[in-house]
């Protein structure tokens, strides 16, 4: 991998649905180490952006540029979307096992990649026997195991009550800080505080084309401290993006009509 | 204390029908041959047991031989099948075909086929042929029940596809097919009574027979007391699949 060039890209893509308007043309550039935030409408074609560059969704055409390591991508879905039948351990070790890692080797890796989210003691339990931040903490594990070289997330905070989803994006924060080297970590939201808050770039997409329509560099670097929240430069970067979101939906309701 | 109360109210009602039906028996002064008492039954449960207890043997065998049949073809088709969307489509209808087509109507067919110097082949043939819908159908749907962002996991960690039908696609069917296979214990046994009904030529001698027999006769106790038994059979074979299924839930891989 290239120091210089982009571990994710997408270029002139479009994806073609059967019964909806095209996606696109999408472009997008994601540096080495960098945290991106996608936000957008609902339907803006967030989760297929983020598929995209996976390399889980198919474009009709453009180019997708893909430059981390094979199994070195890690996604993080809505939901904790855990083997129910497999302990915490088996969850997290599975990417590791399935490009065949030795099973010591890959039980070891898990456990120290649980320990990081802080559920070292909760080895052996069952997805039924976890609260919903603490599966969504054993999805991040099964994500982070591999030693990503790129993080997608997709709105994996969203069904999480506001206590827990702000203590897990500060984890999330101090893992990818202390992470050497730090993979770049995309991640789509609609919570326009938790983009600022997480994110040195924030990408508005638009609500009908899904073509990024607007991005915002986010003031200082990150991690930031809880108390940044109160910071006037943070409450300006919140209010600007979500101007852009307003906007980005604005002109696609004046299309519609 | 719990299980008794839970299992109270069944046995309860069933103690109070057996009172009517006794009652009723004495009551109205009926034959014997058209409703005889429950205590007749008892009786005749307890004099014809030893063949009665050796027909029930044949029976259990050759459902349990039927579901073993179903069970191996019904995977193994199913398994096949799931990894071909068109191989899917081709075989569903003939599936569906072969669980509409009343078992007494393919019976004398399957007789001729399997049954000429094998009785009991037959029967196992007929009975299989009802059990396997359910526990195709179940592995089939299990197969495809697998959480679509878990297929995306495997994906993007590109796993090869023995991998995702053993630790995605396989325990993701569990449910479906164990729930098959007890569907497909009971149709196993209907089958085999259905079976032996048609072929009535004693023979096999298993408990259809035996009804027929007595039935013959107007033993209506001695028809009872072998409905009896079939219904403890089915019970037993249903307990079976359920431990089967305790066992394969608890050394699912991980």
């Amino acid at each position: 991998m290239a120091d210089t060039g982009p571990i994710a890209a997408l270029d002139q893509v479009v994806v073609d649905w059967p019964s909806r308007a095209p996606l696109g043309p999408l472009d997008l550039t994601v540096a080495p180490g960098e945290i991106v935030a996608l936000v957008g409408a609902s339907g803006a074609g967030k989760s297929t952006t983020l598929r995209l560059l996976a390399g889980l969704e198919q474009a009709s055409s453009g180019r997708v540029i893909r430059a981390a390591a094979p199994g070195r991508t890690g996604f993080v879905f809505q939901s904790p979307t855990l083997m129910p039948w497999a302990d915490a351990l088996s969850n997290v070790a599975l990417p590791l096992e399935l490009s065949g890692a030795p099973k010591a080797e890959a039980r070891a890796r898990a456990t120290e990649a649980l320990t990081a989210v802080g559920l070292g003691q909760r080895l052996t339990a069952r997805p039924a026997q976890l609260s919903g931040g603490m599966a969504m903490r054993v999805s991040l594990a099964r994500a982070l195991v591999t030693r990503p070289d790129l993080l997608l997330l997709d709105e994996p905070f969203a069904a999480l009550d506001s206590v827990t989803r702000r203590r897990l994006i500060e984890d999330l924060h101090a893992l990818w800080a202390v992470a050497a080297p730090r993979p770049a970590i995309v991640f789509v939201t609609h919570d326009v505080e938790e983009a600022v808050y997480l994110a040195q770039r924030v990408v508005v997409l638009d609500a009908a084309s899904g073509r990024p329509v607007a991005d915002l560099t986010t003031p200082g670097a990150a991690p930031r401290p809880d108390h940044w929240r109160a910071d006037p430069a943070y409450r300006q970067t919140v209010e600007a993006v979500a101007d852009a979101l307003a906007a980005s939906m604005a002109t696609s309701a004046q299309g519609a009509s | 204390m719990k299980r008794l109360l839970d299992i109270a109210p069944p046995v309860a009602l069933t103690l109070i029908l057996l009172l009517v039906w006794e009652a009723a028996c004495r009551l109205l002064h009926l034959p014997v041959y058209f409703l005889p008492p429950p205590s007749d039954v008892a009786v005749a449960l307890v004099q014809a047991g030893p063949r009665l207890a050796t027909s029930a043997l044949v029976t259990f065998r050759m459902a349990l031989t039927a579901l073993l049949v179903a069970g191996i073809i019904g995977t193994g088709l199913a398994l096949a099948v799931s990894l071909h969307r068109a191989a899917e489509r081709a075989v569903r209808p003939l599936a569906v075909v072969l669980q509409v087509t009343p078992i007494v109507a393919i019976a004398p067919l399957v007789l001729i086929w399997f049954g000429i110097d094998h009785a009991e082949r037959a029967v196992v043939a007929l009975a299989a042929a009802v059990a396997f819908f359910p526990i195709f159908s179940g592995v089939l749907t299990g197969l495809r029940s697998a959480d679509p962002d878990l297929e995306r996991l495997f994906d993007l960690y590109a796993a090869h596809p023995l991998q995702r039908l053993w630790r995605l696609r396989l325990p993701s069917a569990l449910p479906f097919a164990l729930e098959g296979l007890r569907v497909a214990a009971g149709q196993a046994v209907i089958g085999a009574v259905v079976a032996e009904f048609v072929s009535g030529s004693g023979a096999t001698q298993g408990l259809a027979w035996r009804l027929l027999e007595a039935g013959n006769r107007l033993r209506t106790a001695e028809m009872l007391a072998g409905l009896v038994c079939l219904a403890v059979l089915g019970l037993l074979l249903n307990a079976a699949v359920a431990g089967i299924a305790r066992i394969i839930t608890r050394t699912r891989p991980r």
